[in-house]
């Protein structure tokens, strides 16, 4: 009985199921209809078993979970009954897959389904295998499927050749055992067994190099002799498809054919002929025959050179690309791609249809072609194909621009011929889609920009005008920005001025409005505004009338809610207001940023995090943004291990930046230190007498265990005059003299070169007397071995007495606990603390030291501060 | 290779679904949803193949359903789409003159179709009276 003759169960749930007319009512067809099988499954029902499983099947391919009726699909596999097993292996490919334990349990009754003489249960056990089996089936069955590619029956065998190629893409090392039947069966008549035949070859031969030599020996000869006949073979009713016989089988031929002669001489030499017959042959007005030819073509382009038919194919190729079905024109483009590879020149040619294609409606079209575009650009025609790429770009559609911008800045950055034209096509991009322009790009434009300062004026007015049409294209904004703020007396005083260029008007005034309006604009983001108040502060220093309005507009950002912008702002107003002598040394032209550096470094794989701190950095004129602490230390390091040069490779960008470079371009750096120290100064409001400014930077420079950090925050707020200071040790040193409260260069103490020092009065007052002994450690000249001894000179016990101190970075401290906290009064005792000072510019400089001492006497607390700069020189 | 074979109507209701390749069933269920959004809104007088993921899909609309297959990046696209008019025409031929409803009602007949008509995700037989009668021969077995 056929349960699905009289099919009114599993129809009428179907129809419940479509008579429902919302989602919830369908769930509660489905619910109980999921229940009566469970409770089916659970009561182990036979009769029904059948019905219920292809129920469940329909309720999976709705949606819903049916893991409970995984059991009853081996249930029905394992009844010897045909349709049980039938719907039972129909329920196990839809229910299971390979990745599931429950499959194991199938492996004995598909093994015995295997061996049995029954075709149709034999094609069934072969159909689940080949669809679903793991690794260990297929090991475990393989004899089984090996046996049955001889059998009897020519479905069977065609099924055996496909569960085989599974197999062997579980189990690639089986793949020699199945080398010698599936050579035989290369020579079937059969369409079916012959197909699946030659699809087993073509995988056997991409697992095992030991079955493509066996092939290329012994069977070329009869597959072209297959083909051939193929091609020839009068009209064949039944495989017959748009008047070519079999073109399926004709494509699998090829394709084993683009396998056994890639790479192999001879081979690609047997094929050749029925490869051209084929070529030429083949009818193309339907698509069968264009799939054949297509596939003809690729494996031309993939065997061993034949000049003759590698010509043949471009041709077809060129033919295919002014077809007007868009599938052939896809193709085409496609093995186009590959063709490139090949043969360069032949495919030029079809440059102009190609570039038509890039503006196609179709968006695979478009995709396709753009890639072929962008292999086809050379020198030669660099500059007419990305004239076109650019002018689409002003009219593609959005999802398409950022792919198009990509590719435009890319070919733009290999192949410009020459600098000038590489920042036009830039300019033009960035105002037609700068927003989908990637951060490196414009970096490198930047780059270039500085390197070709002859350019400079040229730029920054080409900048201007495009501002003014598409300010909203906030990548084009930055540009603009940063070259308003460096060359912004060559925009306003037309210097520089190249043929080409017509004058423009453009006063001071006009400069800051493209800046003002940037930096007002809602949709700037934090990178823009941050150039912007840059850019302003350059511009202050370079437009003296406007410095009034500059200052004003950086004013209202000095309460922005970023803090990047509000530092930034509080300290460019400073600069501004209180320090006009170093601004301009300050806001000097940028260096000249090292392309091949900054082009190795992209090309290389720089971490994300880095390279984002590293890109900012062209941008930034002086000052650190906030890149990993480590290149903090190193821009202040005053404790300049000086000989440290600056490294291109892994190392700091920063340090290139502000390295190497620095030097010849500030000349006049060195007066400025003291000034710069005097910014420091303010920057810290030390110079402010009241203690708690003192004492709280004191507190930074803590009780001196870990000096180094304790000095690298100094570095932190003392970051925007950065490169005056580091230019020079001896600057340097004064400047952190003066950093700690300007008490001036350390006085000169006779050099006394010998081991032993004097003992020095470090610091006294009325209450207080504190002696240092000196000693050095032998063989360590640099450390000095301090023993500090605290004498109470007044009548009041000190209780909780501490004792702090700072020192200098090119210092280091370390502190011993003190003997104790209780100094008695009147001098009747004293506490001692050791500290150990290393100073690594042991000789060039000499020791200095800040000291804040703080006790309680009386139920007061007093704090005390001195600094130490009568140390002996030579320690 | 073929990574699977969707059948689905306008609305997105998939009518059929095979896989030659293991996925979760969300996965499965995403996987459709992606196909769908894919083809449903492609002007049709575009290429019938679209990028999916790494692989392509290669589809064509007849009448109200849409027949996906997603195969490997380089297979032959135009094979493909004949191999999908085939099986339209098999189906055609089996429950002559088919429509969606036969289709809903007779899942189970349209995969085992399917299973003569591919197997481990390739083309098993081309000849569509080859598989018509061996259909017919099943049936006896029943």
């Amino acid at each position: 009985m056929n349960p699905f003759s009289s099919g009114t169960r599993l129809r009428d749930m179907i129809r419940a199921i479509r008579a429902c007319k919302t989602a919830a009512e369908e769930r509660a067809v489905v619910r109980k209809e999921c229940a009566s099988i469970r409770a089916a499954i659970s009561e182990d029902d036979p009769d029904y078993r059948h019905r219920n499983l292809a129920k469940l099947m329909f309720i999976h391919m709705l949606g819903y979970p049916t893991h409970f009726g995984q059991m009853e699909c081996l249930k029905l596999i394992a009844s010897p009954g045909f349709p049980e097993k039938r719907i039972g292996y129909l329920g196990l490919m839809l229910l299971l897959d390979e990745r599931q334990e429950v499959l194991m349990l199938v492996t004995n009754s598909i093994k015995q389904d295997l061996n049995q003489t029954n075709q149709y249960i034999v094609g069934l056990a072969l159909c689940a295998l080949g669809n679903i089996c793991s690794a260990e089936m297929a090991r475990d069955l393989a004899p089984e499927v090996e046996r049955l590619l001889q059998f009897r029956d020519p479905n069977v065998r065609k099924k055996a050749a496909l569960c085989t190629i599974r197999i062997i893409k579980k189990v690639p090392d089986l793949a020699e055992n199945f080398i010698n039947p599936a050579a035989a069966l290369l020579k079937e008549k059969h369409h079916g067994v012959l197909l699946t035949g030659v699809q087993l070859c073509t995988e056997i031969c991409k697992v095992s190099t030991e079955a493509l030599e066996y092939l290329r020996k012994k069977c070329i000869t009869g597959l072209v002799k297959v083909l051939r006949d193929l091609t020839n073979s009068p009209y064949a009713p039944e495989y017959d498809i748009s008047g070519i016989t079999d073109p399926f089988l004709h494509i699998r031929l090829l394709k084993l054919f683009h396998v056994l002669g890639h790479g192999d001489a001879d081979a690609s030499d047997t094929m050749s002929d029925i490869l051209a017959q084929v070529a030429t042959k083949t009818e193309t007005n339907k698509n069968a025959g264009n799939a054949i030819l297509y596939e003809c073509v690729a494996t031309i382009l993939s065997i061993e050179d034949n000049g003759g038919l590698r010509v043949l194919a471009v041709n077809i190729l060129g033919r295919f690309l002014s077809s007007r079905d868009n599938n052939i024109r896809y193709v085409a483009l496609n093995m186009l791609m590959k063709a490139i590879a090949l043969d360069s020149q032949a495919v030029q040619r079809h440059r102009a249809t190609i570039l038509e294609c890039v503006k196609d409606p179709d968006a695979s079209i478009r995709k396709r072609a753009l890639e072929l575009v962008y292999l086809l650009v050379n020198e030669s025609n660099v500059k007419p194909l990305t004239k076109e790429l650019v002018d689409y770009l002003e009219v593609s559609e959005a999802e398409f621009k950022g792919d198009l911008t990509a590719k435009i800045c890319s070919i733009v950055e290999k192949f410009s011929p020459e600098k000038i034209w590489y920042i036009d096509q830039m300019v033009k991009v960035l105002t037609q889609a700068g927003n989908y322009v990637k951060d490196e790009v414009w970096h490198a434009l930047i780059i270039v920009i500085t390197n070709a300062p002859n350019l400079h004026g040229y730029t920054v007015r080409a900048l201007y005008k495009a501002v003014q049409t598409a300010g909203g294209q906030e990548t084009l904004v930055r540009v603009a920005v940063w070259c308003i703020g460096e060359y912004g007396e060559m925009l306003v005083g037309n210097s520089g001025m190249l043929d080409v260029e017509e004058r423009i008007n453009v006063t001071e005034a006009d400069a800051v409005d493209v800046i003002e309006t940037a930096i007002r604009c809602h949709s700037s983001d934090l990178t823009t505004r941050a150039m912007c108040l840059i850019a302003l502060l350059k511009l202050s220093s370079r437009y003296p009338s406007c410095t009034k309005r500059i200052n004003d507009i950086i004013l209202q950002q000095k309460g922005s809610l970023v803090l990047e912008l509000q530092q930034r702002a509080i300290e460019f107003n400073s600069i501004i207001e209180r320090h006009e002598k170093i601004r301009s040394a300050l806001v000097e032209r940028m260096p000249v940023l090292d392309e091949a550096t900054y082009s190795g470094r992209r090309a290389g794989s720089v971490p994300a995090a880095v390279s984002t701190s590293q890109g900012a950095l062209p941008k930034i004129p002086n000052g650190v943004v906030k890149p990993a602490s480590a290149a903090l230390v190193d821009l202040l390091d005053l404790s300049s291990d000086a000989d440290q040069a600056p490294s291109s490779s892994g190392g700091d960008y920063l340090q290139d930046l502000l390295g190497v470079d620095l030097a010849p371009a500030s000349q006049g750096t060195n007066q400025t230190d003291k000034r710069g120290a005097d910014v420091l100064l303010d920057l810290l409001s030390i110079g402010a007498p009241p203690a708690q400014s003192s004492s709280s930077m004191l507190d930074m420079l803590s009780s001196g265990q870990d000096n180094k950090s304790a000095v690298g925050m100094l570095d932190n707020l003392a970051s925007p005059s950065a490169p005056s200071a580091q230019a020079s040790s001896p600057g340097a040193s004064s400047s952190m003299m003066d950093l700690l409260d300007g008490f001036g260069p350390s006085p000169s103490v006779p050099e006394t070169n010998g081991p032993t020092y004097p003992s020095i009065v470090a610091f006294e007052s009325n209450s207080l007397k504190i002696t240092y002994k000196f000693s050095k450690e032998p063989g360590n000249p640099q450390t000095t071995i301090i023993e500090a001894q605290f004498v109470n000179k007044s009548p009041d016990i000190y209780s909780n007495f501490v004792f702090q101190a700072a020192v200098p970075k090119f210092l280091q401290l370390h502190m011993d606990p003190a003997s104790g906290n209780i100094l008695p009064e009147s001098g009747n005792g004293s506490i001692t603390q050791k500290l150990r000072v290393s100073n690594s510019q042991h000789g060039k400089k000499s020791l200095v030291m800040r000291m804040r001492i703080s006790y309680k006497a009386n139920d007061k607390d007093v704090l005390e501060e001195g600094q130490v700069n009568n140390f002996p020189r030579g320690l | 290779m073929i990574r699977f074979i969707i059948l689905q109507n306008r609305q997105g209701k998939t009518r059929l679904a095979k896989y030659y390749i293991p996925l979760e069933e969300s996965e499965k269920h995403k996987v459709e949803y992606e196909v769908h959004r894919l083809v449903v809104n492609r002007d049709p007088k575009f290429t019938n193949f679209v990028e999916f993921r790494n692989h392509k899909v290669i589809y064509r609309r007849y009448a109200g359903l849409f027949f996906s297959l997603c195969v490997d990046i380089t297979d032959n696209e135009l094979a493909y789409l004949e191999s999908i008019h085939l099986f339209v025409e098999i189906l055609d031929h089996f429950f002559s003159n088919v429509c969606e409803l036969d289709l809903v009602f007779n899942f189970h007949k349209v995969y085992l179709i399917l299973d003569e008509f591919i197997l481990a995700g390739e083309l098993q037989e081309t000849s569509k009276k080859a598989i018509i009668e061996r259909m017919g021969e099943l049936e006896k077995q029943e």
